[in-house]
Order: C-alpha cells, then sequence, then structure tokens
C-alpha cells in the first residue's frame, strides 16, 4: 500500500499531465454507476443473517438465494432446474444420487468443488453448529443421528466427494421431493477456504465469496443490503440487473407508501386491509398468486374438553370460511378443508373433511348438536381462550372466528401476545385452541402431514398422537411408489380431518407490489422469484 | 414560585381554605376556555358512560355486510364501521372508557405514590429526604419508557397493570413538586401550632400538609391525565395495547392511521376525540393554575 | 470558587451515575428474562436437542444468576455480548451502526424544539392574549394533542406521495431531504411544550420586580427581553431538558420504524419483542448512560444560570 502511494508521488511529480487520469477514471465510474440497473426490493424483515446455516425466514432467502447457487436451484417459475451440479443420476431404489458439479468458481476466482458442498453438509449438521433448520436434511443418510450427537463420526454421513466434481448422496430411504428439497438454502454450498480464514466473520461484505448470480456489496444493518452482479457467474452473461438493493423495512403501510413514490420496485408483502384501495388503483402492480401453504387453528387435544373429537369437530365445522375470505382478507385466499393445500406435488385430491359441500347453516346445526352431545348447552356453555399472535390480520380472524363461535353458544375470550409469547406457549401446550401457519419447506404433502405425526415433537402443537395416523406415515415413507405412496398420505389425511387435531382456516397466498418496469416475473407457487431473471424496462 | 395559601390560614383555615377555593373556583369560572373545556370533557365522559345506551349496537357485534363501511346514517353507523364490521362510533365510546380510564387510574397511582412519598420527604427533611430525594433523582435517570415496554412484555396485556405500570412512571414528578410546597409551608405557624397540640407527624402529614399542596397537584394531574392517555396509544402502536374485543382510542388511532387513506374516518373520529380530550384537560390545567394562583390577584 | 463547588459536585455525580447504571442493568436484565417466551421460540419450533445446542452455544443453559454476573462481567470489558436476532453483529457493532443516525436524528430534532419552542413562546408571551397568541398557542396544542404514529403518515403521504417533493423513507445516507420528515415528526412534540413552558414563565417573568425595574431604568423593551427576561425564562426550559430528551429517545422508536431509519431506538422494541436479550440489554445501558450524562450536563448548565443556586 505505501509502496503504492510512493509510486504515485512519483508519477504524480514526474508529469502533470498523468493527475488527470484518475479524473478521468473517476468520471468514467460515475458515468458506469449511472447506467446500472438497479433494482430496489422492500424485504419486509432485516436478514438475522447471510450464512445459509443460520437463517430461517423467506426475506433472507431472497438474499442468499441470489449469493449462493445450490446443486439444483429455482427456474424463473420457481420449478427445480440444474444449478451448481450440472447433471445427475439416481439409483434405481431411489437412494443414491451422483451428482457433476460445474465447472464454475467462487465469486473470488476459486473454483466450487464437492469437497464444498462435503463441507457444507457436514458443517450444518454438526450439532455445535446449532443450525435451527438442520432437520430438513434428515432425509440423508445418518443426518438425524449425527446432528442430534447419538452418532459423532461425521465420515458415516451420507454425503461423499468422490473427487472435485463428483458428488455422491446417499438417502434413508427413497425421497421423491429431494431435488426439489436441494434448491432450499440448507443445502447451498459455503466457501470453506473462506469460512475457515474468517470464522463468523466471513460473511462481511469484504469476507464473503459466493458462487450464485450476485456477491455480497455492503450489508447495514435496518439500512439496507446491496449485492453487485457476480461477474464470475456461470451464466453472468443471462443476468440482467446489475445492482439489487434490499430494504428492510416491515411496517407494510410505509412500504406501500415507498413503493407508490417510486422509491421501491418490488415489495415482498401488502396488508390485507389495503387490498380495496390497492386494487382500485394500483390494480396492474398488485400480484396475487396461490402460495404452497395453510392458516389453521391447532386445538389442544391433550386437553379436556378439546379431547373429545365432537368438541373439535363443532369449532371446525362452524368456521364459515367463505366469509372469512371472502368479507375479512379479501385478497383471494382459499377456504381451506385440508391440511395440504390442493396442487402439491407428489399427491392427488387432499383429503377434505366430510361435511365440505354441507351448507353453512346444516353445518351450524350439526355442530350445535355436537356440542350438545359432548355435553356444553345454554345451562354449561363451552368457554376457552383463542390465542393468536399480535398482527392485524391474526387479530381480523381471531376477531370473526370468535363471533362465529358465539353462534354455538361458546364463550371465547381473544388472547394476544407477541409472537415468541405465543409460540412458546405452543412448544408448552399452554393453549386451548390458537393460531399458526405453515408454508412449505419443499413441494411435497410429506412437509404437511408430519406436522400431526406423534414423532414431530413441538411441531405437532396440539399433541394429535394416533397410533394408526403414525403407522400410516412411516409406510408411506418407506413406499417408492409415487402412486402409492400418495394413497397412504391421503389415507393419513383423512383421519385427521375426521379427528380436526388441527382446523384448516384458509391456503395461503402470496401478496406483492410489482412495478411495472419490472420484467420476467412470474408468480410462482413458493412465492420464490430469484433477481437473475428479472430486468427493468 | 410558592403557590400555597396566603398567611391568614393559621387559625381557622378550615374557613379561610374554603374562601380561597371558592376565589379560585370563581376565577376558573371567569376563564371561557378552561369552562368550555370542561364542559366538552363531562360530554365525552357521559357518551363514554353511557356508550351502550346510545347506539343500537353492541361493541363486539360483526355485520357481515357492512365491512370497512363509511359513516352510514341509515343503519345507524355514525361514524361507520372498522375492518372487522363493527360499529366504530360505539367502540369509539367503549375506546374512550379504557382510555380515560386508564388516564384516570394510573393519574390517581402516581397521585397517591407522589404526594404520600414527597411530603413525607419534605416534612421529615434531613438525611430521609435526601435519600428519598436521591432515589427519585436515580429514578429519573432510567428510560422510563423502556421499562413501561418492558413490564408489558413481561405481563402480557394486562389492563390493570397497564395504569400501575404508567402510574410508576408518573409520579416522579409529583414527588418532586409535592415536596418543594411541604418545604415552603412546613415552618409556617400554623404547623407548628399542630405540633405544640401533640398531633402526630402522620396526623400533620395528612390532615394540614396535604391539604394544602394540593393547589399545585391539581394542576399537574390536569397534566398528567393527558399524559398517560398518550403513552397509552403509543402502547398500543406499539401492539401491547388491550386485549380484543375491548378496544382504546391508542388502538383505534393505530389501527386508523395504517388506513388513513383507504378508510380515512377510523382515524379522524377516535384522534378528533382523543385530541378534544388532550385540549381540554391542558386548558382545564392552565385555567386552575392561573386560578389558583395568588399573584395573579 | 464557584468553580471548585462545580468540580466537585459534577463529580459526586458522575460517582452516583454507577448505582444508577447498575440499578437500571440489573432491573433491565431480569425484567427481560422474567418475561415469557424465549429468544428461539418460532413458528417452526426446534427439535429439543438442537434447541438445547442453540442454548449452550449462547451460554443461556447456566443458570440465570451465572449469567448475571457473567453479562457484567463482560460489560466492564466493554464487551455488550452477541445479537440472538442478528446473529452475524455484535451488539456493540449494531449499537455503533445505528447511533449516528439516532443522534442526528434526535439532536437536529432537540435543537428545533428549543429553537422554535422557546421562539415561539417568547412571541406569544411578548404579545399576551392577542390573535398572535392564540394562533400559536393553538398550534402548540395541536403538537400535544396529535400522536407522533399519525403525524409521521400524515407528512410523508402529504410531502412524499402526494407533493413528491420528499422521500416517504430510508436513511439515503443521511440526505438532508431524509432527515427533514423524520426530524419534523419528532420535534413537534416538544416544540409544542417549550413553547408553553416559555411562554408561561415568560409572562411570570416579564411581571416580576426585577424586570419592571429594568423597565424603570428606562431600557429599552427588546433590551429589557433579550438581556433579562429570556435568561430569567428559561429555567424552567433548561429542568426541562432532561425529560424532554427522554420524550425524544422514545419518540425515536416510532420514528425510526415508520421513516425506516437505522437507528438504535427501534433496537429496543424489536430486541424486548424478539427476546433478544444482549441488543435490549445494550441499548438500554446506551440511553441510560446517555440520559444520566445528559442530566448532569442539565444540573450544571441549571447551575450556571440560577444566581439563587450559584452562591454556597
Amino acid at each position: 500500500m505505501q509502496r503504492l502511494a510512493h509510486l504515485w508521488n512519483r508519477l504524480d511529480y514526474s508529469c502533470g499531465m498523468l493527475r488527470l487520469v484518475p479524473l478521468l477514471a473517476l468520471v468514467c465510474v460515475t458515468t458506469s454507476i449511472q447506467a446500472q440497473t438497479e433494482l430496489r426490493i422492500a424485504n419486509l424483515g432485516e436478514p438475522a443473517s447471510l450464512d445459509p446455516h443460520y437463517v430461517s425466514g423467506v426475506w433472507e432467502n431472497r438474499i442468499i438465494g441470489d449469493l449462493f447457487l445450490g446443486l439444483t436451484t429455482e427456474g424463473p417459475d420457481g420449478k427445480p432446474v440444474a444449478g451448481a451440479a450440472e447433471e445427475w443420476a439416481v439409483s434405481d431404489d431411489g437412494t443414491v444420487y451422483t451428482f457433476l458439479i460445474r465447472d464454475h468458481v467462487w465469486s473470488d476466482g476459486t473454483p466450487v468443488t464437492a469437497g464444498d458442498f462435503e463441507y457444507a453438509f457436514r458443517r450444518i449438521l454438526r450439532p455445535e453448529t446449532a443450525a435451527e433448520y438442520a432437520s430438513l436434511l434428515y432425509p440423508i443418510k445418518n443426518a438425524e443421528a449425527l446432528n442430534t450427537g447419538q452418532m459423532t463420526d461425521m465420515d458415516q454421513l451420507g454425503v461423499k466427494a468422490l473427487d472435485d466434481r463428483t458428488l455422491v448422496i446417499t438417502l434413508e430411504a427413497s425421497t421423491p421431493y429431494f431435488l426439489a428439497q436441494l434448491t432450499h438454502y440448507t443445502a447451498f454450498p459455503v466457501p470453506r477456504h473462506r469460512v475457515e480464514q474468517y470464522g463468523n466473520d466471513w460473511t462481511k461484505p469484504a469476507n464473503i465469496a459466493s458462487n450464485g448470480a450476485y456477491v455480497l456489496d455492503e450489508w447495514l444493518p435496518s439500512t439496507h443490503t446491496v449485492l453487485l452482479k457476480n461477474p464470475k457467474f456461470y451464466a453472468a452473461d443471462t443476468v440482467a440487473i446489475d445492482r439489487v438493493v434490499f430494504y428492510p423495512g416491515e411496517d407494510r403501510a410505509a412500504v406501500q407508501k415507498r413503493f407508490r413514490a417510486g422509491e421501491i420496485d418490488i415489495a415482498m408483502d401488502f396488508a390485507s386491509d389495503q387490498i380495496e384501495w390497492l386494487r382500485k388503483n394500483l390494480p396492474e402492480q398488485t400480484r396475487i398468486a396461490p402460495y404452497l401453504g395453510v392458516y389453521y387453528y391447532p386445538v389442544n387435544t391433550a386437553k379436556p374438553p378439546f379431547d373429545d373429537v365432537r368438541v373439535r369437530q363443532a369449532l371446525s365445522m362452524a368456521i364459515n370460511r367463505e366469509a372469512l375470505t371472502d368479507k375479512v382478507l379479501k385478497t383471494g385466499e382459499v377456504p381451506a378443508y385440508s391440511l395440504v393445500p390442493p396442487g402439491t406435488n407428489n399427491y392427488g385430491e387432499p383429503a377434505y373433511v366430510g361435511w365440505m359441500g354441507v351448507p353453512y347453516e346444516a353445518r351450524l346445526a350439526q355442530a350445535r348438536s355436537l356440542l350438545a352431545e359432548a355435553g356444553f348447552g345454554p345451562d354449561n356453555p363451552l368457554e376457552f381462550t383463542l390465542s393468536y399472535n399480535t398482527s392485524e390480520n391474526h387479530k381480523r380472524i381471531a376477531i370473526a372466528v370468535a363471533s362465529m363461535w358465539k353462534q354455538l353458544g361458546a364463550r371465547v375470550e381473544l388472547f394476544n401476545t407477541e409472537v415468541k409469547v405465543h409460540y412458546d406457549k405452543l412448544k408448552q401446550g399452554d393453549f386451548d385452541v390458537a393460531r399458526a401457519g405453515w408454508i412449505a419447506d419443499y413441494n411435497d404433502p410429506q412437509n404437511f402431514l408430519y406436522l400431526l405425526q406423534s414423532s414431530s415433537g413441538p411441531l405437532n402443537y396440539g399433541r394429535y398422537a394416533n397410533p394408526e395416523y403414525d403407522a400410516l406415515m412411516e409406510q408411506a415413507s418407506a413406499t417408492t411408489d409415487l402412486t402409492k405412496r400418495a394413497g397412504l398420505m391421503a389415507q393419513a389425511e383423512s383421519l385427521a380431518m375426521r379427528d380436526q387435531p388441527v382446523i384448516p382456516i384458509y391456503y395461503y397466498v402470496s401478496k406483492n407490489l410489482v412495478s411495472n418496469a419490472v420484467q420476467g416475473w412470474q408468480d410462482t407457487i413458493n412465492d420464490i422469484h430469484r433477481s437473475r431473471y428479472l430486468s427493468l424496462k | 414560585m410558592i403557590r400555597s395559601s396566603p398567611p391568614a390560614v393559621e387559625l381557622q383555615h378550615d374557613i379561610k381554605g374554603r374562601s380561597l377555593w371558592q376565589d379560585a373556583v370563581r376565577r376558573l369560572a371567569r376563564n371561557r376556555a378552561a369552562v368550555a373545556s370542561m364542559i366538552v370533557l363531562a360530554v365525552i365522559a357521559l357518551l363514554a358512560v353511557f356508550a351502550p345506551m346510545l347506539s343500537p349496537h353492541p361493541y363486539d357485534e360483526i355485520y357481515w355486510d357492512r365491512i370497512q363501511m363509511p359513516p352510514d346514517f341509515a343503519n345507524g353507523h355514525w361514524f361507520g364501521t372498522d375492518s372487522n364490521g363493527r360499529d366504530l362510533f360505539v367502540r369509539t365510546l367503549y375506546g374512550a372508557r379504557v382510555s380515560l380510564m386508564v388516564g384516570v387510574l394510573a393519574t390517581a397511582v402516581s397521585l397517591v405514590i407522589g404526594v404520600i412519598y414527597g411530603a413525607v420527604a419534605g416534612f421529615v427533611g434531613g438525611r430521609v429526604d435526601d435519600i428519598m430525594m436521591r432515589l427519585v433523582d436515580i429514578l429519573y435517570a432510567l428510560p422510563f419508557m423502556f421499562f413501561v415496554i418492558l413490564l408489558m412484555v413481561m405481563f402480557g396485556r394486562n389492563i390493570f397493570l397497564i395504569f400501575v405500570a404508567l402510574g410508576a412512571v408518573e409520579w416522579l414528578t409529583m414527588a418532586r413538586i409535592v415536596r418543594g410546597q411541604t418545604l415552603s409551608i412546613k415552618h409556617r405557624p400554623f404547623i407548628e401550632a399542630a405540633h405544640a397540640c401533640g398531633v402526630t407527624r402522620t396526623g400533620i402529614i395528612f390532615r394540614h400538609i396535604i391539604p394544602n399542596v394540593l393547589g399545585p397537584v391539581i394542576v399537574y394531574v390536569t397534566l398528567t391525565v393527558p399524559q398517560v392517555i398518550m403513552t397509552e396509544s403509543f402502547i398500543s402502536f406499539l401492539g401491547l395495547g388491550v386485549q380484543e374485543p375491548l378496544t382504546s382510542w391508542g388502538v383505534l388511532i393505530a389501527e386508523g392511521a395504517r388506513l388513513m387513506e383507504a378508510a380515512p374516518w377510523l382515524l379522524v373520529f377516535p384522534a378528533t376525540l382523543l385530541a378534544l380530550t388532550l385540549f381540554a384537560f391542558n386548558f382545564i390545567g392552565d385555567g386552575l393554575r392561573d386560578a389558583l394562583d395568588p399573584k395573579d390577584r | 470558587m464557584a468553580a471548585r463547588i462545580m468540580i466537585a459536585f459534577a463529580a459526586r455525580r458522575c460517582l452516583s451515575a454507577l448505582p444508577t447504571l447498575l440499578i437500571v442493568i440489573t432491573l433491565a436484565f431480569f425484567m427481560m428474562r422474567l418475561a415469557p417466551g424465549g429468544p428461539f421460540d418460532q413458528e417452526r419450533a426446534l427439535p429439543p436437542e438442537i434447541e438445547r445446542n442453540v442454548l449452550a452455544a449462547y451460554n443461556l443453559d447456566q443458570p440465570l444468576w451465572r449469567q448475571y454476573l457473567d453479562y457484567l462481567a463482560d460489560l466492564t470489558r466493554g464487551d455488550f455480548g452477541p445479537s440472538f436476532k442478528y446473529r452475524d453483529f455484535t451488539v456493540a457493532e449494531l449499537i455503533a451502526n445505528g447511533f449516528p443516525a439516532s443522534l442526528q436524528i434526535g439532536g437536529l430534532a432537540m435543537l428545533c424544539a428549543i429553537v422554535f419552542g422557546v421562539g415561539l413562546g417568547t412571541v406569544a408571551a411578548l404579545h399576551q392574549n392577542s390573535p398572535l397568541d392564540y394562533t400559536v398557542m393553538t398550534f402548540a396544542m395541536t403538537g400535544i394533542a396529535v400522536p407522533n404514529f399519525v403525524m409521521a403518515p400524515l407528512l410523508t403521504l402529504l410531502f412524499g406521495v402526494y407533493l413528491s417533493l420528499l422521500p416517504v423513507a430510508g436513511w439515503g445516507d443521511g440526505a438532508w431531504a431524509n432527515k427533514l420528515l423524520p426530524v419534523i415528526a419528532l420535534a413537534l412534540p416538544q416544540v409544542a411544550y417549550i413553547a408553553r413552558l416559555t411562554r408561561g414563565s415568560m409572562i411570570e417573568v416579564l411581571n416580576s420586580n426585577y424586570i419592571r425595574t429594568a423597565r424603570a431604568k428606562g431600557l429599552r423593551e427588546g433590551l429589557v427581553v433579550t438581556r433579562h427576561a429570556v435568561k430569567g425564562a428559561l429555567l424552567p426550559v433548561v429542568s426541562y431538558l432532561g425529560p424532554a430528551t427522554a420524550a425524544v429517545a422514545t419518540g425515536s422508536v416510532v420514528i425510526e420504524t415508520i421513516f425506516d431509519i437505522p437507528g438504535t431506538g427501534r433496537y429496543f422494541v424489536e430486541g424486548a419483542l424478539n427476546r433478544d436479550y444482549p441488543l435490549v440489554m445494550g441499548v438500554v445501558v446506551f440511553y441510560a448512560a446517555m440520559i444520566i450524562a445528559l442530566n448532569l450536563a442539565v444540573d450544571l448548565l441549571y447551575g450556571l444560570m440560577d444566581p439563587k443556586l450559584r452562591r454556597p
């Protein structure tokens, strides 16, 4: 550095004309900045981390999915396509995947190897890493045992780099959604040389190297995260946007105003109660699309009177879901009568509740008689608490549902707490009926139905324990034939819909505001839109 | 800044005191802003008390076909309906109940703590006074709003705790004012006379000191109530307000502020009532200050 | 003489600040820990083994008293700990990152509040009971009666969306245009309070004996006001500066959220709601230290201004 400065001084003295050079260079740089295309995204959340092993939010996924490239990745339509793996072969029993790693480099020029992947899988599964999302990789052989500490020898993990470009992944059992799951950030590679050199600080802009379409340029907490196009990206010539800025602000009303003022190009959510205004004033920019998720009310089956299936059925029947979606939400959500949303891969029609087609009034009458059978009536009203976490939408739904239950003669107390308290109570089983939601991690019915397996522990909020259900799910996971597997899972779901340990309310939709200048945007079922596929008019 | 009673009080301070208060009332009655404010406040309070009788609609009833409707006189929704289809008029009045109650009760808590604390510190004096006022100084240095938030986080949305938490924040200034007043009257002859007659210290504090420092205390009370109402609205904005279906002005205004363009009536009505109430309290406070200040004569 | 007394006073106050800080830390620490819910409770419950690992990684599996002592020990070394929510940053980094913005917004708001508050209050007092007085005081009342979470979106809607004069939100690396609206929204209630205070004390001072004397001496009214009255009338304003700072700090929580400003204030609410214990503690300790320092400064200023206190 010093030597350079010295050299510079000498040049400076020796020839006055040379002084113009840096000036000219500066001019060039500024003009090239102006010519850059910049995409500004309201991300509605500050990333907790940019380390793929330490994140859990969709807003983080938007950033790190632009930075890193998994073995497979999302195409423009959100469906899995080849990513860092050029091609792959699957063994006949569906348990061994052999990947050929694409010949590409990290943004610092170091080649991306199969070893980087092996390193990443081992890192996220190590108990000391304490990665919150590691359980997603449990289909891989011995992953669960290693992650929970029952096994300590990482060499036993079913991920092996045979050479720099060949990676073999062995699974516990055939997993039809495995390729789709590899697009998830839990399966992203991390630059081993950087992680080992910088430790926890490897995600700082100066230290990070990425293999995706973008590199991290600047990250100021609560201000913005700026990505620049990665010139070393293997498909860099197809990337149109040079610079992506993610704003973390979570105030949806403020975000909407910024969008209208032209300060941002894409807002990744908007408040439901603004929908009428938006439909009237920004109809083209308002994008609503089906989303692979379900909004539901778990019922605490371990606690009387909710251990009585009649009570749970009555509560579920008395909810007029159409009124909720059409009159309260009005953003195109679909009334839910099953746990698995329709259109999920590897599944047929979901197993809906038996009374789905029954008109509301008749259902209400049925619900009243079920409650009466269970011993509740005007002189012994059903009294309980409906808990929800603080949010305008949850509040509005809870108010409406409580008033529907009032028609059964039930006395419902509303109880709203912050998200941390809410989920703590759910985990402890300290609730009657509560609000919950589930967005799929991968496009497969198993991702929804395992929520009700008794082995799912704290995720099974209502403590539903039905040996028959568990057996069907076990059987399904051991079945390679996709049709048979789907049949077994549908059987399991129909049990759950009979027992109603969860009351499905509606299937989610994704809600985005997309400026007319943005080209290449496609509505996708997982609401993932990588910046590399977008361009600006 | 001595605002206590005139010297003649000592002999028969009952009679003299009454005439002082009569005087004050007469002057207050001449203050048009204060009188108007009292009328406004009385109207709002009456509306809040008789809210359920004034509207055909219950406060938690959902009208499914009238969600987020602007004011609609045909159906008796004078203020329109909220985004759950509930009548805003009756909800605003129920909100008034909660907000006024929070304001009054929290102020009462601060009044009780602050007056007793300040009177004791001022009257006992010496080391006790030093230590007590030092403690007040220390508490003053706490970022108190943060502690209110922590309290709300700790105990959940218990409306009773909102009162206590806010009262616990507001008593400090009250204690300082009362102590200052106490210091200024404690060597007056009527106190010494009470001493000489063998009245106990507690008796003197409660029977002689406190009644005689009430003037400035009342002024401060009228300024504390609006502050507390404002604080409650701030807490509601953070999403830590009262539980549904109950509501408060803070909750209503926070919701209205988000929808100020799509449904302006959700903001305008509760915010106007809040502003009117705060105006009224402040004018009454000013009026009382002028009325009780003997220097003005 | 006076100087030495002041220094002794200042030294005493500095010393007594330490126990105050300790009380703040202790209160905040245990209140935060008694609150239900933990930093790692979330929509997707962690498998118990993983949760144990996570808790152990942050020493949250230790007994509470142990964690408390550890925290104090770390604090004496200037270590505020890691943030639970923002895992890639330490609390010290976050505060250092956010403080410049908070300081600028808060400082400018205070400055506006004092300048406009005292100015308006003086004008109103000098024209007591005139239309001008009523206009100023009505304005002041509006500032007090409209919550800032209403004022802020109103301002952005008007100037940002409808008139397109100023940015709606964002920090823009601290550009003036980005600061204007947040500073106004933050300062308005304080302008109002200070204007009312100034007016009240100014009227009192203008009726006092020493001003009458000054007038009787034949001093021009302008001089009477600037040389004598303002100084006397400012005393209550000075003693209000402490609470005003606290109010601005509180207000900044709302303003920073609405205007998307990367300040420290919003970290408190975010930290408290997310049970990010070190972040909450860090912000509380930091703000408490600031408020204590400011109160000390105000006390000293008060001592310098009030002739009654200056004499031993």
